[in-house]
């Protein structure tokens, strides 16, 4: 009997000493982040688990571009944005069409269609960073953000060509042939019928595609360089090996840089369920 | 667009020269075409001619020479064998552990599920640059704990060789262990719960239930995760980069890291190609059996 009651009791304890454990792993570098950020310049680096004096100071710095090493923030992270959105753009122009065309034309090209999508997905990105500098300065677009926002489409639009392919079963066909009894033409079966139907997945692969841009380091590094243009990862990425740097400022950007994908990810999280389960984002 | 899509109908019906009988390509077909044209030029512009490009680069011969003489080379080779097999393996265990976990019902465990997604969700420079802090031997939080608790001088994580690839390893576990991990609980999540209940009748403990019902139903989505999280470390560049730059004494470095550097800090953008390529034995087998997995699990 004892055993019993105690043994309920032993597998709770287990389970608040394991989820205790999860949430440590998991939060202990984004809690240095923000401790670090409220850090006063100058005292940090002690590895304390709590500064001694706890300052917003570093965030007005930042807000407001007081300090050399951050005197283009604004426009750094203003670069970020339109990197994202405008690929996001381009990403939705190219995967929406060609999901259709795949999925609802079916013609007999689609395999081949949707095979060279998929493998565009699977190959890491960083395998292409050489080739791609070289064809970007081919085109004269090294040095452009156009440059780092092709390169974001390219790699996002793969993905989303597969995810929208795996939720275009969700519109039913005899849609699709009712609307064409009624002498709808594609185009128009495009935009009435599979759009309005396809929302859902659209707002997740919107959202894919601007984690993705977000995040991306190397190719913005490789292909941009001036201060003005850059987005705000390479500026971060800039103070790298500089001890000197102003630590807690650069953390302060960090903060700022990272609430934006979590946010989008916990509104989008329901629409973006399906598109974990369809086969992932890129790692 | 619907202009440009009346001229395409019309010059369908312009071409009866070509012959009569069945058309090239059907009424649909040729609408297919019209829409698959923006991912068309982005594959041509952005992908195929890069990948031309990378072979083209690729026949000097040279190159193989000046790789392969590289003392380096042979290490990244290495390096680069540790943090996938290692790496691979310890995410991929884990993810399949504390998917035990996360399947638990309850309201705390959709709370913790939630805040494990972060290190997936947030970018990875930031939180790296703070890892990197935390790792650092004299002002870092790690070490500093370590000598609190314990009293122990932690090692330099980030600059000892020793420590160099364990820790590299430890970071990418950080970021990607909760992507596989969510994407096994999905699997796990779907399921039939009568085969559950068919089990503990017949007698089965809950490792048992595990053996004969849990991991027989998520094992090809387990095969294809390892597989794709295979192809993705291989690519891992910022973990490294942003850790140790492939020191210390070029202990970490990995054909991504070791290419990119060629090709961009010694302008060898030869070497840099070859170097990479070292990986497509890997790659290109892999990257055929996942199309054709991922492919049969869509038609499915």
């Amino acid at each position: 009997m004892q055993e019993l009651a105690f043994r309920p009791l032993l597998r709770q304890a287990a389970l608040i000493v394991l989820g205790a454990l999860i949430l440590l792993w998991t939060l202990l570098p984004l809690y240095h982040m923000l401790i670090l950020s409220l850090t006063p310049v100058g005292e940090g680096f002690a590895g304390k688990l709590w500064p001694d004096a706890p300052t917003l100071d570093n965030y007005r710095i930042v807000l407001t571009q007081d300090n050399y090493y951050l005197s283009r923030f604004w426009l750094q992270l203003g670069n970020s944005v339109l990197v994202a959105f405008t690929s996001c753009v381009i990403v939705f122009a190219c995967s929406l069409t060609a999901s259709f065309a795949i999925t609802r034309l079916r013609p007999r090209f689609a395999g081949f269609a949707s095979h060279l999508a998929l493998v565009t997905y699977l190959v890491p990105a960083t395998f292409l960073a050489i080739p791609f500098y070289q064809v970007m300065g081919s085109y004269g677009l090294l040095g452009s953000r156009w440059a780092l926002i092709i390169t974001i489409a390219t790699f996002a639009t793969p993905y989303a060509i597969w995810v929208l392919q795996q939720n275009a079963g969700s519109v039913p066909r005899e849609l699709d042939e009712a609307a064409e009894i009624d002498g709808a033409s594609p185009w128009q079966i495009f935009r009435l019928v599979y759009l309005p139907l396809m929302v859902p997945t659209i707002v997740a692969v919107g959202a894919f595609a601007v984690m993705l841009s977000w995040n991306e380091y190397l190719y913005a590094f490789l292909l941009l360089s001036d201060e003005d243009r850059i987005t705000l990862p390479v500026m971060l990425g800039q103070f790298l090996s500089d001890d000197s740097a102003p630590w807690p400022l650069l953390m302060v950007s960090g903060v700022l840089y990272s609430l934006p994908p979590a946010i989008l990810y916990f509104l989008a999280r329901r629409y973006m369920a399906a598109g974990l389960a369809a086969g992932s984002v890129k790692g | 667009m619907t202009l440009s899509g009346a001229a395409l109908l019309q010059a369908n019906s312009s071409r009866k020269w070509l012959g009569s009988g069945r058309p090239l390509l059907s009424f649909k077909e040729k609408w297919a075409l019209f829409f698959l044209m923006p991912f068309a030029t982005m594959f041509v512009a952005f992908v195929s001619y890069p990948i031309l490009y990378a072979l083209f680069l690729a026949t000097d011969r040279s190159a193989y020479t000046r790789v392969i003489a590289d003392p380096i080379y042979a290490r990244t080779l290495w390096n680069t064998f540790l943090f996938i097999v290692i790496g691979v393996m310890l995410k991929m265990l884990l993810a399949l552990g504390l998917s035990s976990f996360f399947v638990l019902p309850g309201r705390a465990i959709r709370i913790i599920a939630a805040l494990f997604i972060l290190p997936w969700a947030v970018p990875h420079i930031p939180s790296i640059l703070s890892i990197r802090w935390m790792l650092n031997s004299e002002w870092g939080m790690i070490n500093n704990l370590l000598f609190q608790m314990f009293g122990i001088d932690g090692p330099a994580w980030l600059t000892n060789p020793s420590f160099g690839m364990a820790s590299i390893i430890t970071v990418h576990i950080w970021k990607y262990l909760p992507f596989w991990t969510m994407i096994l609980v999905a699997a796990r999540l779907g399921i039939p719960k009568e085969l559950y209940e068919s089990a503990r009748i017949d007698g089965a403990g809950s490792m048992q239930q595990f053996r004969y019902v849990t991991f027989p139903a998520i094992a090809n989505v387990f095969l294809t995760s390892t597989m794709l999280t295979t192809i993705w470390s291989l690519g891992d560049f910022n973990s490294i980069y942003l850790l140790t730059g492939g020191g210390p004494m070029e202990r970490t470095n990995t054909l991504a890291t070791m290419g990119i550097r060629y090709a961009f800090r010694h302008a060898d953008f030869q070497a840099g190609i070859v170097t990479l390529m070292s990986a497509l034995p890997i790659l290109v087998p892999l990257v055929i059996v996942l199309t054709r997995r991922l492919r049969r699990n869509a038609d499915a």
